[in-house]
C-alpha cells in the first residue's frame, strides 16, 4: 500500500505579532511549522500503514527551506520525503498547487493520499479535493474517524456541520482529514536521528512532466478581491438564562435534535 | 551555558522536553491528585526510544550512557518528578541485568526493555533492610534447576506495574552479606504478588508497592551473576544510579525556579512586580546558582562514569547529595517566594516541594551517601600514607 502524505510548512500563527503601526503581520522570525492539521494526516498515514503494511511517502511544494517540515515528518515517522521545488512554482494558487502536486503523486505512484482538511496559513481547504479531481479519484474531506479499514476499502465517518456521515470508498482514494481523528505521535529519537541523513527526493518541473503553463503565477487565475469570513449560518441559536438553566436548556435542544 | 552537548544529546534534550511540555504538565497535577499510575505517558516515552537511550544497541537500543540517561531524566523532572521516578526505576531494574548479566539473559530481556514493552523494577529494600542493606531476609533456596524465594520486599517502586523485577535475596544466610544473590523475577510467576500499595507524601504518580515471594520457583538461568554476588550487584547497580536521582534534583529545582520567575514577574505588590525587590531577586539568585553547580557536578559525574572510570561510588554519591538537597532548598523557596500562591494546588510548586523530599531518602539515604563519601576519603587518604 503506497501512502502519500501531503504537507505544508505554515508560520507558527501562535507566536506571529502584530505590528500595532500597519496592523500587518510581522512574519520576520516567526518559526515555521508543519500545518498542524497535517500532522494528523501524517499520523493517519502511519496508521494505515500499521494496518495494511507499504510505505509512508510526504510530499510538499514549497522553497528549499521546506526541506525542514520534510524532515520533521521523517521523524515522526514516515519512510520516504519529497520536496516538489521549482521556481516555476513560485506564486501558485489552489488550482496551481493541486495541479503540481497532483502531476507529482502520478509520477511517484500511490494507493492512499491524505491531506489536513487546510492549512491554517490560507484556511481555504482546496487543495485535497481539487487533487482528487486531477487524478480522477474520489475524495472523502473531514475525515474524523476510520470506522474500517482493509486492502479493498475504507469506512470513515465525515464530519458535517450538522452531523457525520459513513462513507465508504474503494481505494485509490484521497482523504482530508480533522482533528478529531486521532492524536499525532510526537518524533522519536532514532527518528530524529534518521531525519538527520534522510535523503530528500527534490522533484522539478520537469521531473513531473507537467505543463509549464499551468503551475505557479502564470496557471493561478484566483484574483483575491476581498477576504472575509463566511456568514454565519441563520439556524444559530442563543440560550440565555443562568448557566444552570443555559445548560438545562442545552440539553432539551440536544435531545430535541437527538444529538443525546 | 554551554555544557558542549552533540547534536545527538540536543535531540534527546528538545525530545524529551518536547514531551514533558506537551505530555505530562498538562495531567501531572490529575496523575498526583488521583495518585494515578501514568500509563499514557509510559507509552510515549516508549514510542519515542527514551527506553532505550542507555542500552547498547546490539540489544536494540541508542548505545548512549549515564550522561544521557541523565538529560532525558533532568527534563522529565523538570515537569513531574512522579513520572521521572517511575521512568528512573526503570533503568535502575535493568542495571543488574546490563552490568552482570549473562549473553543469554541480555537478548531475553534487554531488547524489551529498550523498546519499552516491559517495565522493570528493582527489589532490595525490605521491612528490616533499609540503610543497612545487609539486613535482608527474603531467602532464595536451591532446589534442584530451581531456586525457591520467600520474603516480601518492601517500598518498590514500579512494584505491580513492572514486568521484570531484579531481586535480591540470601542464598546463604550464615555467610552475611557475602550470602546474597541476585535473581530476575518475572511478573506472573506462581507464588509472585503484590501486597499494599503505599500512599506518599509526594511522588505520587508513581507506584510504591510490596512484593510477596511464597515459595516462588524461578530457573537457575534467572540467577544473575554468581552465588553470593548479590551485594556486589546492588552496590554497582546504586553506584551506576545515583547521579540519576542527582539528574531528577537538577530537573524539579530548575522547573521550581522556572515557575518562581514567572509567577515574581506577573505578582504586583506595593505597587511593583515582586520580582523587583531585592529580597525576591536575592533569593532567585541564590536557587539559581545552587542549581548551576548542582547541574555542573551531576553533568561532569555522568561524563566521568561514561569515560570508563572503574570507581565511582565517592563522585556518584556527592552528585546525589549535593543536588537533591539543593532541590529540598530551591523548591522550599520556590514555594516561599510565591507565598500563599506558592502553598496553594492551584500552582505546581507545593507538588514539586513535597516531590522533592524523597530524592534525600530514596535510593541511599543522604547520611548513608555522606558514609559513602567519608569512607572513600578514609581510603584515598590511606593510599597516599602508603605511598609516601
Amino acid at each position: 500500500m503506497k501512502i502519500v502524505v501531503c504537507i505544508k510548512q505554515v508560520p507558527d500563527t501562535a507566536e506571529v505579532r502584530i505590528n500595532p503601526e500597519t496592523n500587518t503581520l510581522i512574519r520576520d522570525g516567526v518559526p515555521s511549522i508543519i500545518n498542524p492539521y497535517d500532522l494528523h494526516a501524517i499520523e493517519a498515514g502511519l496508521h494505515l500503514k500499521e494496518s495494511l503494511g507499504g510505505s509512508v511517502t510526504v510530499l510538499t511544494m514549497g522553497p528549499p527551506q521546506a526541506e525542514g517540515a520534510l524532515r520533521e515528518a521523517v521523524s515522526i515517522g514516515a519512510d520516504e520525503a519529497v520536496l516538489l521545488t521549482d521556481r516555476a512554482f513560485a506564486g501558485s494558487d489552489t488550482l496551481a498547487t493541486a495541479y503540481t502536486l497532483s502531476s507529482a503523486v502520478r509520477t511517484m505512484g500511490f494507493d492512499i493520499i491524505l491531506c489536513g482538511k487546510q492549512a491554517i496559513d490560507g484556511d481555504t481547504a482546496q487543495v485535497g479535493p481539487e487533487m482528487a479531481e486531477f487524478l480522477d479519484i474520489p475524495h472523502v474531506a473531514y475525515v474524523g474517524k476510520f470506522e474500517d479499514i482493509s486492502r479493498e476499502g475504507l469506512r470513515v465517518r465525515r464530519l458535517m456541520e450538522d452531523g457525520y456521515d459513513i462513507v465508504e470508498t474503494p481505494i485509490p482514494v484521497l482523504l482530508t482529514v480533522v482533528r478529531e481523528l486521532n492524536q499525532p505521535r510526537l518524533p522519536s529519537l532514532k527518528g530524529k536521528m534518521r531525519a538527520k541523513k534522510a535523503e530528500i527526493k527534490k522533484l522539478s518541473l520537469a521531473d513531473i512532466g507537467a505543463d509549464g503553463e499551468r503551475v505557479g503565477l502564470a496557471g493561478s487565475p484566483t484574483q483575491v478581491k476581498n477576504i472575509f469570513a463566511p456568514e454565519a449560518r441563520k439556524d444559530r441559536k442563543t440560550l440565555a438564562g443562568t448557566p444552570e438553566e443555559q445548560a438545562a436548556r442545552l440539553i432539551e435542544e440536544l435531545r430535541g435534535l437527538k444529538c443525546i | 551555558m554551554n555544557y558542549f552537548l552533540t547534536e545527538e544529546q540536543q535531540m534527546l534534550r528538545d525530545l524529551t522536553s518536547q514531551i514533558a511540555e506537551e505530555k505530562i504538565v498538562p495531567v501531572r497535577a490529575e496523575l498526583d491528585e488521583k495518585e494515578e499510575f501514568p500509563h499514557e505517558i509510559m507509552k510515549v516515552l516508549a514510542q519515542s526510544d527514551i527506553f532505550g537511550i542507555f542500552i547498547p544497541e546490539e540489544y536494540g537500543g541508542l548505545g548512549m550512557g549515564s550522561f544521557e540517561l541523565c538529560l532525558a531524566v533532568e527534563e522529565l523532572s523538570k515537569a513531574c518528578l512522579g513520572v521521572s521516578t517511575t521512568y528512573a526505576a526503570n533503568a535502575l531494574g535493568t542495571y543488574p541485568i546490563l552490568l552482570f548479566g549473562s549473553e543469554e539473559q541480555k537478548r531475553k530481556y534487554l531488547p524489551d526493555i529498550a523498546a519499552g514493552k516491559r517495565l522493570v523494577a528493582f527489589a532490595l529494600t525490605e521491612a528490616n533492610a533499609g540503610s543497612d542493606a545487609a539486613g535482608v531476609q527474603t531467602t532464595a533456596t536451591k532446589d534442584g534447576d530451581h531456586y525457591i524465594l520467600n520474603g516480601t520486599k518492601q517500598w518498590i517502586t514500579n512494584g505491580g506495574e513492572a514486568d521484570i523485577y531484579t531481586v535480591i535475596a540470601m542464598t546463604d544466610r550464615s555467610k552475611g552479606p557475602r550470602g546474597a544473590s541476585a535473581f530476575i523475577v518475572e511478573k506472573g510467576t506462581p507464588g509472585f504478588s503484590f501486597g499494599k500499595k503505599e500512599k506518599k507524601m509526594g511522588i505520587r504518580a508513581s507506584v510504591t508497592s510490596e512484593l510477596i515471594f511464597d515459595n516462588c520457583r524461578i530457573p537457575r538461568e534467572n540467577l544473575l551473576g554468581r552465588e553470593g554476588m548479590g551485594f556486589i550487584v546492588a552496590m554497582k547497580t546504586l553506584d551506576q544510579s545515583r547521579v540519576g536521582v542527582g539528574a531528577q534534583g537538577l530537573g524539579v529545582a530548575q522547573g521550581a525556579i522556572d515557575e518562581a520567575i514567572k509567577f515574581a514577574k506577573q505578582r504586583v505588590q506595593f505597587g511593583k512586580p515582586i520580582i523587583s525587590f531585592q529580597a525576591i531577586q536575592h533569593m532567585l539568585a541564590d536557587m539559581a546558582t545552587q542549581v548551576e553547580a548542582s547541574r555542573a557536578l551531576v553533568y561532569a559525574v555522568a561524563r566521568h562514569i561514561d569515560s570508563g572510570a572503574k570507581d565511582f561510588s565517592k563522585v556518584s554519591a556527592m552528585a546525589k547529595v549535593f543536588a537533591t538537597d539543593t532541590a529540598m532548598r530551591v523548591t522550599t523557596d520556590a514555594v516561599q517566594v510565591m507565598g500563599g500562591s506558592g502553598y496553594m494546588r492551584e500552582y505546581p510548586v507545593e507538588k514539586m516541594m513535597r516531590d522533592a523530599k524523597i530524592l534525600q531518602i530514596y535510593e541511599g539515604t543522604n547520611q548513608i551517601q555522606r558514609n559513602v563519601i567519608g569512607q572513600a576519603l578514609i581510603k584515598e587518604a590511606a593510599g597516599r600514607e602508603n605511598d609516601s
